[in-house]
């Protein structure tokens, strides 16, 4: 506990406390909508804090994140359709897996001196394969979707994820907290120092000692890793997983809003620009049907406002200006 | 005494440019050994060779005994040889300390160890009252012995500096000799500088080699090349002597 | 399969990868001069696809005719975004100019989507269902008007950057930005022009596609990518490179679309992608980078 503290001025400790114990008492205090309003947040704040990983620490752009998601998910919802192996085994399965996927990304990107946008567009090829390929994969019901049984259930089964709303928002809560603490040693690690010495000039870093294949290498492996919890979770609370939704681009850009809007690079980023993005996005739905429009596509553009004033006007993000005012650093360390 | 750094006929070629012709050299260990020449004489080539940024076509380089040609930059970094750029980059964002901190977790795992050694190069350098300073925020002056303190904190045998003078007044050119000169003395580092300031280079020189159009036009020491008469057609002109 | 079923498919390719080609030569040109990934590719082609969709199901007016005014248009819009929104991120990072035209791309997709609904459209002309017979050949007359309309359109093109004053400008812009501007090239014109220029190519491409494919608001990104794809493999930087891309691309689609299986057949612009990365990044006929 106190090498977490390590680094965090007591101020900051003291926010992130407050904020915790108003985050652990919510469900006692707000209706299950709201509830699963946080729940979505918090799980665009961990696919969100996993991508800056590869993003924010190490510089390597992915616009094709959704291809973990997707993977993770359907390891772990057909392992619980076809064997009935509960998902924490599944997701035991799908790091790996994920792992060996982003490992293969970026051998080929990083071997081949792929970089900067190309990369990007590597990271979309490798999503939209993907896509295509379980789109026609009858072995997981291809276009057509694979379900999750749901029933009635009179208490809530952990171990299955099966349950009532506030199960799966302690779950995403408590991954949530673990990814930020993670993030946090890895930033003060000697990895970490590496990851930001490649992110700000890799040449440089090379000359200094650093074997940039390597530990790009590792950015995107562990960035792959932990994002496939969020594929698991993804399929076991909506119950269904089409490919044509869940490797979507549409997913690869919900994962990187949030730490583009709250601040690339900052631990703190991608946590609350879930939360002002989702938030923001809820409230307008919520207006949009208390004034009985209805316009698929509306949030959509709503946020690619968001990101087209974020990028233009707060290059850095929301988070900084923000941490400098509160008190608190918000720098990219 | 066996030579710290052996370069031996080493050549490249830029799509038919001859950019470095067959140059042999050697540093013996302690030594400050200076290149001087016209632009585009190939020094910064030559450099980059050693350093590792790019491969010979021809010809062998060795550090302590060991071939190290066509090494990438961080294994010959691992070997004992640092660098500077001739167009300095530290690590714009982060902070001196942190800059320094990388250079010094190459032989420090831990990181707090690497603080520690981060924070004496800084004082050698007299940084450290500037060590929370952000690196982009730095004068140039400051930011050059700031690439040249995070070379030093890797530890190495060798130091390259790629014209750390250029751009410097007088009086920030010879606090930097004295501070090069001081480690070269007290702790034995051995010393390959490209430079243009004659200045720097008579102050701290006990070898200069010339360079041009690739190829080496004279060596030996610094009084004596300074007069040669091809160096100082080709490049120093009547009025240096 | 007999051969001649063979044969059709891959005429059919051909015709529809000179129509690819025409719209990865507008974000070629788009990416060599004015050095933007114009990741809002695709959705420009879908804003001229409705257009002439509309202009269809309103007016009867044959898409192919509306093609001139529809290019026009998706110049002037492509002027107006290089001056208005893009000119001031030129100094940016390159992340950065990513992530707009991401956003644009978003923007202006969903909007489509508000607007038309998620329905598809197409456009049935007269001679939607004809055919020209030689010999053994069947071909589409839709997908052989499409065709010569962008070989017309390419043919234009081409002649625009050889002969004329401003093509050269512009290809002397893209050669080397900072003599450009000490030689008195107004370079924000011209980049203006260049975007323009590239937008009315990937309008003029939408309108032909029109012809041969249906228009959902949502096609966008997966012809952004198909354009990349085309780009790279061709050889950025080279033109000849991207219409020769765009043959290739059109013929390997149409006959991995028959061997395997139609819905399999994006996987392979994706994989060819992923091998021209690889092993010849340059691309076919794009110059080597140092």
């Amino acid at each position: 506990m106190a090498r977490l503290a390590a680094g965090l001025s007591p101020r900051s400790a003291a926010l992130l406390g407050a904020l915790f114990a108003v985050l652990v008492a919510a469900p006692f205090i707000i209706n299950d909508y709201l509830l699963t309003v946080l729940i979505i947040i918090l799980y665009f704040a961990y696919a969100g804090q996993a991508w800056n990983i590869m993003m924010g620490f190490a510089g390597q752009l992915s616009l094709g994140h959704a291809i973990y998601l997707g993977l993770a998910g359907y390891v772990a919802a057909t392992l619980y359709v076809l064997l009935g192996v509960g998902p924490w085994l599944g997701l035991l399965a799908a790091i790996p897996i994920c792992a060996a996927c982003g490992a293969i990304i970026g051998f080929l990107a990083f071997r081949f001196g792929v970089a900067g946008v190309y990369f990007a567009i590597l990271t979309i090829a490798f999503a939209e394969f993907a896509r295509i390929g379980f789109d026609n994969w009858k072995f997981v019901n291809a276009s057509s979707g694979l379900f999750l049984p749901v029933k009635q259930y009179a208490h809530n089964d952990l171990w299955r994820l099966r349950g009532d709303p506030t199960m799966f928002y302690y779950v995403i809560l408590a991954a949530t907290a673990l990814l930020f603490m993670l993030c946090h040693l890895l930033l003060r690690s000697r990895m970490g120092y590496f990851w930001l010495a490649i992110r700000e000039d890799e040449q440089a870093a090379r000359a200094t000692g650093i074997d940039t294949f390597r530990y790009k290498m590792y950015a995107v492996m562990i960035s792959a890793a932990v994002t496939s919890f969020a594929g698991v979770f993804y399929a076991f609370f909506y119950n269904n997983l089409f490919p044509e939704q869940v490797f979507s681009i549409s997913r690869s850009i919900e994962i990187i809003l949030g730490p583009v809007i709250g601040g690339v690079g900052t631990l703190f980023g991608p946590i609350l620009g879930a939360f002002v993005l989702t938030g923001l996005a809820e409230a307008l739905n919520s207006a949009m049907t208390a004034l009985g429009i209805d316009l698929p596509g509306a949030t959509q553009v709503f946020y690619g406002i968001c990101l087209l004033l974020v990028v233009a006007g707060l290059p850095d993000g929301v988070w900084p200006p923000l941490a400098r005012r509160l008190g608190v650093g918000g720098s990219k360390k | 005494m066996t030579a710290l750094l052996a370069v031996a006929a080493v050549s490249k070629r830029f799509r038919g440019l001859v950019a470095v012709d067959q140059v042999s050299f050697a540093v013996p260990p302690g030594a400050i050994f200076a290149v001087i020449g016209p632009n585009g004489a190939g020094k910064t080539t030559l450099f980059n060779m050693i350093a590792g940024a790019m491969a010979p076509d021809d010809g062998a380089i060795s550090f302590a005994g060991e071939a190290i040609e066509g090494l990438p930059a961080d294994a010959v970094c691992r070997r004992g040889i640092a660098r500077t750029f001739q167009i300095v980059r530290p690590f714009p964002a982060l902070s001196v300390e942190d800059n320094v901190t990388i250079g010094a977790l190459q032989r420090h795992h831990e990181v707090e160890a690497a603080r520690t050694q981060a924070r004496s190069v800084l004082h050698r350098l007299d940084l450290f009252d500037k060590r929370h300073r952000i690196a982009a925020t730095l004068t140039l002056p400051d930011r050059k012995r700031l690439e040249v303190a995070r070379a030093l904190a890797t530890e190495p045998r060798l130091l390259l500096l790629d014209e750390t003078m250029a751009g410097l007044r007088p009086t920030e050119t010879d606090r930097m000799v004295e501070v090069l000169r001081a480690l070269n003395r007290d702790d034995g580092l051995t010393i390959l500088l490209i430079e243009h300031v004659m200045r720097a280079v008579m102050a701290l020189a006990s070898h200069v080699l010339v360079l041009d159009h690739g190829v080496v036009i004279a060596s030996g020491a610094p009084e004596a090349v300074v007069r040669d008469p091809a160096v100082v057609q080709s490049y120093l002109g009547a009025e240096a002597v | 399969m007999p051969f001649d079923v063979y044969l059709n498919v891959a005429v059919g390719g051909i015709l529809t990868g000179l129509v690819y080609g025409l719209m990865a030569l507008g974000l070629s040109v788009i990416f060599g001069v004015v050095r933007v990934v114009n990741f809002a590719h695709g959705e420009m082609m879908t804003i001229a696809m409705f257009i002439a969709v509309v202009a269809f199901s309103a007016f009867h007016l044959d898409p192919l005719i509306m093609l001139i005014p529809i290019a026009a248009v998706l110049f002037a819009l492509g002027y107006a975004l290089q001056t208005g929104v893009i000119n001031p991120f030129v100094t940016r990072p390159e992340h950065a100019q990513f992530l707009l035209m991401v956003a644009l791309a978003i923007i202006i997709s969903n909007a489509l989507l508000i607007m038309f609904g998620p329905d598809a459209r197409s456009v049935q002309t007269a001679y939607a269902f004809d055919s020209y017979q030689i010999g053994a050949l069947i071909i589409d007359a839709s997908k052989l008007y499409a065709g010569a309309a962008a070989i017309v359109f390419t043919a234009a093109l081409f002649a625009f950057f050889r002969l004329m004053l401003l093509g050269k400008a512009i290809r002397a812009c893209a050669d080397n930005h900072t003599g450009a501007q000490v030689v008195g090239l107004d370079v924000k014109r011209l980049y203006a022009l260049t975007f323009g220029i590239g937008a009315a190519c990937v309008g003029a491409a939408g309108v032909m596609l029109t012809l041969i494919v249906d228009t959902t608001p949502l096609i966008g990104p997966s012809y952004t990518l198909l354009a990349f794809v085309i780009v790279i493999t061709g050889g950025l930087g080279s033109l000849p490179g991207a219409l020769l891309g765009g043959l290739l691309i059109g013929l390997t689609e149409a006959l991995a679309g028959l061997t395997f299986s139609p819905s399999l057949k994006s996987m392979f612009a994706f994989a060819i992608l992923v091998l021209v990365l690889l092993f010849r990044p340059q691309g076919i006929l794009g110059r080597r980078l140092s």
